[in-house]
């Protein structure tokens, strides 16, 4: 009997052994990914175990965490002005996920990423519990209250840069929601969720980053900026030679100017100044498609990694248009579309002597003890223009805010430049057109910030939707707030 | 007067009876489990356990009388039984007091039940009960060969406790599985103690019919067929699994009682066509059930692919619920009382227990757990190799085998491996009847390895040996 005793002993075995291997494959090989399954809850409740770091705004926490009972997770995301910050913070909810600054920087703020390794380690031998890093931003508290009480219940966004460094100041997107609302997993929580996700208003989209807009008459001054750059135009004050009435390149169609101005001839400043359409358009035709998307590329179109870290939409400059398209485009139309952010980009860019810094609005990343992790650095992103032509488009924008189409922006004892823009859209431009205001200030401490800032779909007349009449003075409300703040 | 000769000059060589060192590794079995006890005190509450004493001295004082016992009426067991029981045990109320403290799995309770009562009193109660019942093996069964006497009527025996849970009023459906009954309150699983009664038969039956059943066949295709008459046997307990699995939807007990008698049987017989034929059997009957029996079906889904229908589906979302406990436990493990393996919420203490294991103590305590069990099967098997009489070492590897099987379903159950089947981990899950079950079934494997290792009486003394007494007349 000893012989099949033995077999049974080895099948024995085998059947341990088929456990081992099976063991070692779910705990070794496949454990990575079951253990950050979708499915795994414990990805969640690991990130609310503790509480959250906070997201910081002139040295004040814009976020909490509150403790819960009875749910699985022990800590709540509390936004403390969520309306307010939330195009900046995004959201971080137990039960539909993080965006954002919330999801970036998850790493540092739930404390597990990897350079908050000795703070753990620390942590496990003085048996202190693991804490969240914080996320010090560059906005500006003033200026971000003021872009967002003057949206008030207008649906629009404002973008908000210091054209030295490319911090972020303001961005606000309006109507907001409070991240507050559905940050638990509670049934109050999910209704607030789909309420939102589902509204026509498209609350949880952040306007100012990851909405595109024709930016209409605005990007005149990025065709100035390449006029100039190209050597089509080198004295912006001489006539130029465009005539009434404009016919659009190689097409029999007449190109309007609004309220039947006449623009004949007018100088290029004079054009910027009155926003003629015809001039900016035969501009755009005589720098060639090519070169007009390469100065709209150096300032920003196109680029699909604008990481804020929060990454902006790509705004578009057409690269493979025909010539009345590419006429069109140099007056903001046609495929043209650009995100606010990059809009104050453009302004920034012109403020800065055509220096064009990278934005960003993560200062710096600390530690729970507040050590500095990592600090962002400001770089160069690019130069669309050269001092001196970017000091010539200052003088045309100075001149929209001070005689033209942008009188509403003038801030008294401060240079201001601006450009008004009203971008049409819909079908048959039947749709309320996009107001567009860009613009910035300037010291003798250079230029402190640009702001760019749309307002769409307003209730009012089509007549009264115009840059210069809505957009303008919230500009100048965020502009005067961050001249304030600065002394 | 007279020169005494000892003709038997070659007296039993004393083996060395191994109690000390069944003393040093309970020494060992009782300690782990305390450290275990403290380090999910201190994890979840940040202080040592209150009832460290009691435990610690609970569990001391069960093993001291265990062992007395073996050193008093089994002197020449296996040293290793007791204490791998011993450990498993004591480790198993650590788990099932750390989930007794899971806040999630209390308000699950709550809302289910109305209320949520502690398993681990009742646990402690049935380990003591286990120990009694140990004891009393070892105390009542002098010599395993009286069980033989008992062939038919453990047969009798068994199919009473399979057919328990399927009479109505004293059967109770649990989640869908009949396989217990309800008595005064308590919940007893008959199945448990039906797997060693039923080892009782087999090895009586099987140790008078092995030679009929061995010789009496024709070669076929390199394989010694039995005569159809010899067939009935197997038949017949292959009939009972599948009723047992079509009736109590016990996949896992139809499948140990029929892989205990399939193994039985080819070590009675030496003819590997029962292995073929059993397997065929058993494939037949899978297929079978597999493909008509709608709860087999969602538990065979279930195994194939958890996630494919982890939300629409409990029988999914439970295994599912499982691997990623043993994924998120990695190779070291979250530690005690660190996990989230509550996740799973029901039959997290029974059923489930070993997913615990998986998430707290990681790979390393995996394989630490499936090689403790390995040894029990591997002393269990050498009982049987060790043992003299054919009935002792078909019980031994009977058991063993049984014991096998029971792990390979039940952990391979929760690892995914095979399809769950509501079976439990033996030692380690929270429920009265499988620990004492189980240690009577360590007991039985103790007593037999004592016979088989208990040195020959010494010969009576011949009388040839002594000096011719001359009878004088006085």
């Amino acid at each position: 009997m000893n012989k099949p005793l033995r077999r049974i002993a080895i099948f024995c075995g085998l059947l341990i052994l088929a456990l081992l291997i099976r063991t070692n494959w779910l705990q070794y090989v496949q454990a990575e990914e079951l253990a950050t399954r979708k499915e795994n809850r414990r990805v969640q409740i690991a990130q609310y175990a503790t509480e959250r770091g906070n997201i910081i705004v002139e040295g004040q926490p814009i976020t909490g965490s509150e403790a819960v009972n009875g749910s699985d997770y022990k800590f709540k995301r509390k936004y403390l002005d969520g309306p307010l910050w939330a195009p900046v913070t995004g959201f971080a909810s137990q039960a539909f996920g993080s965006t954002q600054l919330e999801s970036l920087e998850d790493g540092i703020l739930t404390g597990n990423d990897d350079r908050l390794f000795f703070d753990r380690t620390i942590g496990m031998f003085t048996g202190q519990k693991k804490q969240g890093g914080n996320v010090v931003t560059t906005l500006n508290a003033a200026a971000q209250k003021a872009a967002f009480t003057q949206l008030g219940n207008k649906k629009g966004a404002v973008a908000a840069i210091d054209p030295r460094t490319g911090a972020i100041l303001a961005l606000a997107s309006t109507p907001s929601y409070d991240p507050s609302r559905f940050a638990g997993n509670s049934k109050d929580d999910e209704k607030a969720w789909v309420e939102l996700k589902d509204s026509e208003d498209k609350n949880l989209v952040n306007r100012a980053l990851r909405e595109t807009y024709p930016p209409g008459s605005t990007f005149k001054v990025v065709t100035a900026a390449a006029a100039l750059e190209h050597g089509v135009v080198t004295d912006i004050n001489a006539p130029t030679d465009t005539t009434e009435p404009y016919l659009l390149p190689t097409t029999q169609t007449k190109l309007p100017n609004s309220h039947d101005m006449k623009c004949d001839k007018f100088s290029l400043s004079e054009a910027l100044r009155v926003s003629c359409n015809t001039v900016f358009a035969n501009m755009s035709d005589k720098v060639t498609r090519d070169k007009m998307v390469e100065t709209a590329q150096k300032f920003g179109f196109n680029n699909e990694k604008i990481d804020t870290p929060v990454r902006a939409f790509a705004s578009v400059y057409d690269k493979t248009m025909d010539r009345p398209g590419n006429a069109l485009s140099g007056i903001g139309q046609y495929n043209t579309a650009a995100t606010p952010l990059q809009m104050a980009m453009v302004a920034a860019a012109v403020a800065n002597d055509g220096k064009l810094m990278k934005p960003y609005m993560v200062d710096q990343l600390t530690s729970p003890n507040l050590d500095v992790i990592e600090k962002h650095e400001p770089q160069e992103m690019s130069r669309p223009l050269s001092a001196a032509n970017a000091q010539k488009v200052q003088q045309m924008m100075v001149n929209v805010v001070d005689n033209g189409t942008g009188k509403t922006a003038r801030i008294p004892g401060v240079t201001v430049g601006g450009k008004t823009g009203t971008a049409q859209h819909g079908v048959g431009n039947k749709k309320n057109p996009y107001a567009w205001f860009i613009s910035y200030a300037e010291t003798d401490k250079g230029s402190p910030v640009a702001v760019a800032v749309v307002i769409e779909d307003s209730n009012a007349d089509r007549e009264d939707i115009s840059g210069g009449g809505l957009a303008a003075p919230v500009a100048k409300a965020v502009m005067e707030a961050v001249l304030k703040s600065q002394g | 007067m007279s020169v005494v000769t000892n003709t038997t000059t070659i007296g039993a060589i004393e083996l060395p009876s191994r109690r000390n060192t069944e003393l040093m590794l309970l020494g060992f079995a009782v300690v782990i489990p305390i450290f275990a006890y403290a380090n999910v005190g201190l994890a979840m509450h940040g202080k040592l356990p209150p009832g460290m004493l009691v435990y610690g001295l609970g569990l001391a004082v069960l093993a001291g009388v265990a062992h007395l016992v073996v050193r008093r009426f089994a002197k020449y067991a296996d040293p290793l039984l007791l204490p791998l029981g011993i450990l498993l045990n004591g480790l198993g109320l650590v788990l099932i007091w750390r989930l007794d403290q899971s806040e999630r799995l209390q308000n699950l309770a709550k809302r289910a039940y109305g209320g949520f009562s502690e398993s681990t009193p009742n646990q402690m109660l049935y380990t003591a009960l286990g120990i009694v019942l140990f004891s009393a093996v070892l105390l009542v069964l002098k010599d395993h060969r009286t069980l033989q006497r008992f062939t038919y009527i453990s047969m009798a025996g068994a199919l009473v406790l399979l057919i328990l849970p399927v009479i109505p009023g004293l059967g109770a459906d649990v989640f869908g599985a009949k396989i217990w009954i309800r008595v005064a309150g308590f919940s007893i699983q008959p199945g448990e103690f039906a797997k060693i009664v039923i080892a009782v038969f087999f090895s009586g039956y099987l140790m008078v019919k092995r030679d009929a059943l061995a010789l009496a066949s024709r070669r076929f295709m390199g394989l010694y067929l039995p005569r159809g008459r010899d067939l009935g046997p197997i038949l017949v307990i292959w009939a009972v699994s599948l009723l047992i699995l079509v009736f109590e939807n016990d996949l896992g007990t139809s499948l140990l009682f029929f892989g205990m008698f399939v193994i039985m049987l080819y070590v009675a017989t030496e003819r590997t066509s029962w292995i073929v034929i059993g397997l065929l059997m058993s494939t037949v009957g899978a297929v079978v059930v597999g493909t008509t029996a709608s709860h087999v079906k969602v538990r065979v889904n279930a195994w194939l692919d958890p996630f494919s229908c982890y939300t629409t589906s409990g029988a999914c979302e439970q295994v599912g619920q499982s691997i990623m406990s043993f994924g998120s436990g990695g190779v070291l493990g979250a530690g005690w009382g660190q996990g989230n393996s509550d996740l799973i919420g029901f039959a997290a203490n029974s059923d489930f227990i070993f997913s615990t294991v998986g998430e707290e103590l990681g790979l390393t305590g995996v394989m630490a757990f499936l090689l403790l069990y390995g040894l029990i099967i591997e002393r269990g098997a050498r009982t049987a190799l060790a043992a003299r009489d054919p009935f002792g070492k078909l019980f031994a590897i009977g058991l063993s085998g049984a014991f096998a099987i029971q792990i390979f379903v039940v952990a391979g159950g929760v690892m995914g491996l095979i399809p769950l089947t509501g079976m439990t981990m033996p030692f380690l899950a929270s429920g009265g009847s499988s620990v004492l079950a189980n240690w009577a079934l360590i007991g039985i494997l103790i007593r037999i390895s004592d016979t088989a290792r208990r040195p020959a009486p010494a010969p009576a003394p011949s009388p040839d040996s002594e000096m011719t007494q001359v009878v004088r007349p006085s």
